[in-house]
């Protein structure tokens, strides 16, 4: 039978929040897909199968490390890195992608497709798909081959076929527009790997489900190094899978404060921004109701923001319940904000960090302070920023042909 | 309860119990231009339409192809919010029923009994709702029913005989048989799952069976025609104005209208 989560009323619920809004074709799919989680989440040969490659493939768990020098720089609480970023891939886009794939095996699917903005989520399912040998097709954003265009060549050498979308801005809502549609066009055979936490029931608990090993591990990393609850987890929200993963098991809990930081983009002033919990108002995009970007006559706004993983105009519903709840604060974080604390990052810590990542850099310097000494901070650092690099460097105006003096790391 | 062009249920009830299968062209509302739509929808009523399903533009239409999408965004760039659709919709009401196909944020945005109050009053006779599936449309059904507006929600070939009778009750309108598993479009043939659709349909309940997505002939229509109450066609003949012009797509769309004559279909009683 299946078993209820605490926090869902109604099924496929977050208090007023998911559901399952998507043409009657899906239906069936849906049910078929909670089915089968239902019937492997606890199996043993599953979790066997999931844990064993988490570890050799994957590599987790990945390490909890002390951020000594930004620690020193900002005065403020211990400040921690949880390194999501050394995952294979190079981001927690694998965690969710890995699981997927075994219940898409299980299913007897013999094709995949995804979703992908900054590409990290489509080169996780091109890779998982590499591993078990299926068929993948990837949509993505126009915009996004471009300003991400490392990552196509990534999942194109993985054997995917990457489908860019021009509809729309060319980012992440317009490459689900078309996800989904395959999915409604191909249901029989295909399997559609969400990357986040949103989209219909049952995706958004099955997503969260298999993030959460984040949160897990973080939980015994803390006890183990500093030997307590974090005194704070900050991680940015975009759809917000990285987030709710690392929050999922401290919720509730009194003595932990979870951040999850949006992207204000140009400025929320602007309205050219990806916040759509501090900015946005409760609708239906993707299969879900939740909070989202829109007109007051119900026409979806394009989301802006440097990083193209939180260039998305909605968030997961689990998301929109804790915001409502008052279980999570929610902050956001501009392009330039983040852009600073990319560089910053990279050159205290020898990380170089994913700009969306780098929104949550950028708001911990503040709850550090707020914290103070002898406190701890954890930043989840959700993925490196390798892919970012030609962003960056346009919007700094760095030039690989000229010698340039590192600067200094004030 | 009801507008003053009486209940929406009740009137598309009775452009299902005439002696022929109803014919139901869309136009996407604001499609080519503001004022074009209102002429496309006069061109169908002249070629027969016995109901006329208006698409009320949205941002994401998940459920459409891209000839659909494409007029939708067209429509969005020319001003086609939702007081227009409304206004478009009253002005043809008068002669056949209108049925809006709406996208349920739209729906939500206004705030679902105000949305109703003003189809209502618009005399819009139905609400197809592609993303407002069972399961999800029941408190929205509830005051539905007490304006007097009625439901036609989709069901499709991977629907379980358990939801095509939940579909069934739900549709005080008709029941809207999506031909394929996909997206709108137009195809040549009707795919070989439809026909089997309208018959488990027709099993199962009671309602008006109509079918739509991917109606690209007049022979696919006559075939529909022999099994369904009313043949839905969006894409093709949207695609036609967008080709060739409305006096092209009235034209094709009397071929259909005569393709389907004498086909008495396996109606539903009364």
């Amino acid at each position: 039978m299946r078993q209820k989560v605490e926090e869902q009323g109604r099924d496929g619920y977050f208090g007023a929040f998911g559901g399952r809004y998507v043409p009657e074709t899906l239906i069936h799919a849906l049910d078929e897909l909670e089915e089968a989680y239902e019937r492997y989440r606890d199996d043993p040969e599953f979790l066997a199968e999931l844990n064993g490659l988490a570890r050799d493939f994957v590599g987790r768990p990945t390490p909890l490390m002390f951020a000594e020098r930004l620690t020193k720089k900002w005065g403020g609480a211990n400040v921690w890195f949880k390194r999501e970023d050394l995952a294979h891939t190079g981001a927690h886009k694998i965690n969710n992608a890995l699981g997927q794939i075994l219940l898409a095996e299980r299913m007897g699917k013999r094709r995949i497709i995804a979703e992908t903005g900054a590409g990290q989520h489509g080169v996780a399912t091109a890779t998982v798909a590499a591993l078990y040998g299926k068929e993948c097709v990837v949509y993505m954003g126009e915009e996004d081959t471009r300003r991400q265009a490392p990552n196509v060549l990534r999942m194109k050498l993985l054997g995917t076929e990457v489908r860019p979308v021009t509809s729309g801005s060319g980012t992440l809502k317009a490459a689900l527009n078309e996800a989904i549609r395959d999915w409604v066009t191909n249901v029989e055979d295909t399997h559609y790997i969400i990357g986040t936490v949103a989209g219909p029931a049952p995706y958004p608990r099955i997503v969260r489900d298999l993030q959460t090993v984040i949160g897990k591990e973080l939980e015994a990393q803390s006890h183990e190094r500093f030997g307590a609850d974090p005194d704070a987890i900050v991680a940015c929200v975009g759809g917000g899978s990285n987030a709710i993963g690392a929050f999922h098991p401290f919720i509730g809990r009194e003595d932990v404060r979870l951040i999850g930081v949006e992207a204000a983009g140009r400025g929320m002033e602007t309205g050219e921004h990806g916040a759509s919990l501090t900015g946005g108002s409760p609708g239906v995009l993707h299969g879900n109701m939740s909070y989202v970007l829109q007109t007051e006559d119900g026409q979806i706004r394009e989301a802006h923001s440097i990083s193209a993983g939180l260039d998305y105009p909605s968030v997961g519903p689990e998301h929109a319940y804790l915001k409502d709840e008052n279980l999570v604060e929610y902050v956001s974080v501009t392009d330039d904000e983040a852009l600073a604390a990319f560089v910053m990052t990279s050159r205290l810590e020898g990380i170089i960090p994913a700009l969306e990542t780098s929104h949550a850099i950028h708001h911990a310097a503040a709850v550090a302070r707020e914290l103070g000494p002898g406190k701890n901070v954890v930043i989840n650092i959700s993925g490196r920023g390798d892919k970012d690099i030609g962003v960056v460097a346009e919007a700094i105006g760095m030039d690989a042909h000229e010698a340039e003096e590192a600067g200094s790391d004030g | 309860m009801g507008s003053e062009r009486g209940n929406g249920g009740e009137r598309l009830r009775a452009a299902f119990s005439g002696d022929r299968v109803a014919l139901m062209p869309y136009l996407t509302a604001g499609y080519p231009t503001l004022d074009g739509a209102a002429e496309v929808g006069e061109a169908y009523i002249a070629a027969g339409a016995d109901v006329v399903e208006i698409g009320v533009p949205f941002s994401d239409p998940l459920a459409d192809g891209p000839t659909i999408q494409d007029t939708t965004t067209r429509a969005l760039e020319n001003g086609a919010n939702l007081d227009y659709c409304l206004k478009l919709a009253s002005g043809l009401a008068d002669r056949v029923p209108v049925v809006f196909l709406v996208y349920c944020n739209v729906v939500f945005a206004r705030g679902a009994e105000a949305f109703l109050d003003a189809v209502a009053a618009a005399g819009v006779s139905g609400l197809v709702i592609p993303d407002l599936p069972v399961g999800e449309i029941e408190d929205f059904a509830q005051l539905a029913e007490e304006r007097g507006v009625a439901l036609c929600p989709l069901a499709a070939p991977t629907s379980s005989d358990e939801r095509l009778e939940k579909i069934g009750r739900c549709a005080t309108g008709f029941v809207y048989c999506v031909s394929v598993a996909g997206v709108t479009g137009t195809r040549e043939a009707l795919p070989s799952g439809a026909i089997e659709l309208l018959r488990r349909v027709r099993s199962l309940t009671d309602a008006p069976v109509a079918l739509g997505f991917g109606i690209g002939s007049a022979r696919t229509a006559a075939e529909a025609a022999a099994e369904a109450d009313g043949v839905i066609i969006g894409s093709k003949l949207m695609q036609i104005v967008a080709e060739d012009g409305l006096e092209k797509a009235t034209a094709w769309l009397r071929e259909v209208r005569e393709a389907m004559s004498g086909i008495s279909g396996a109606k539903v009683g009364g």
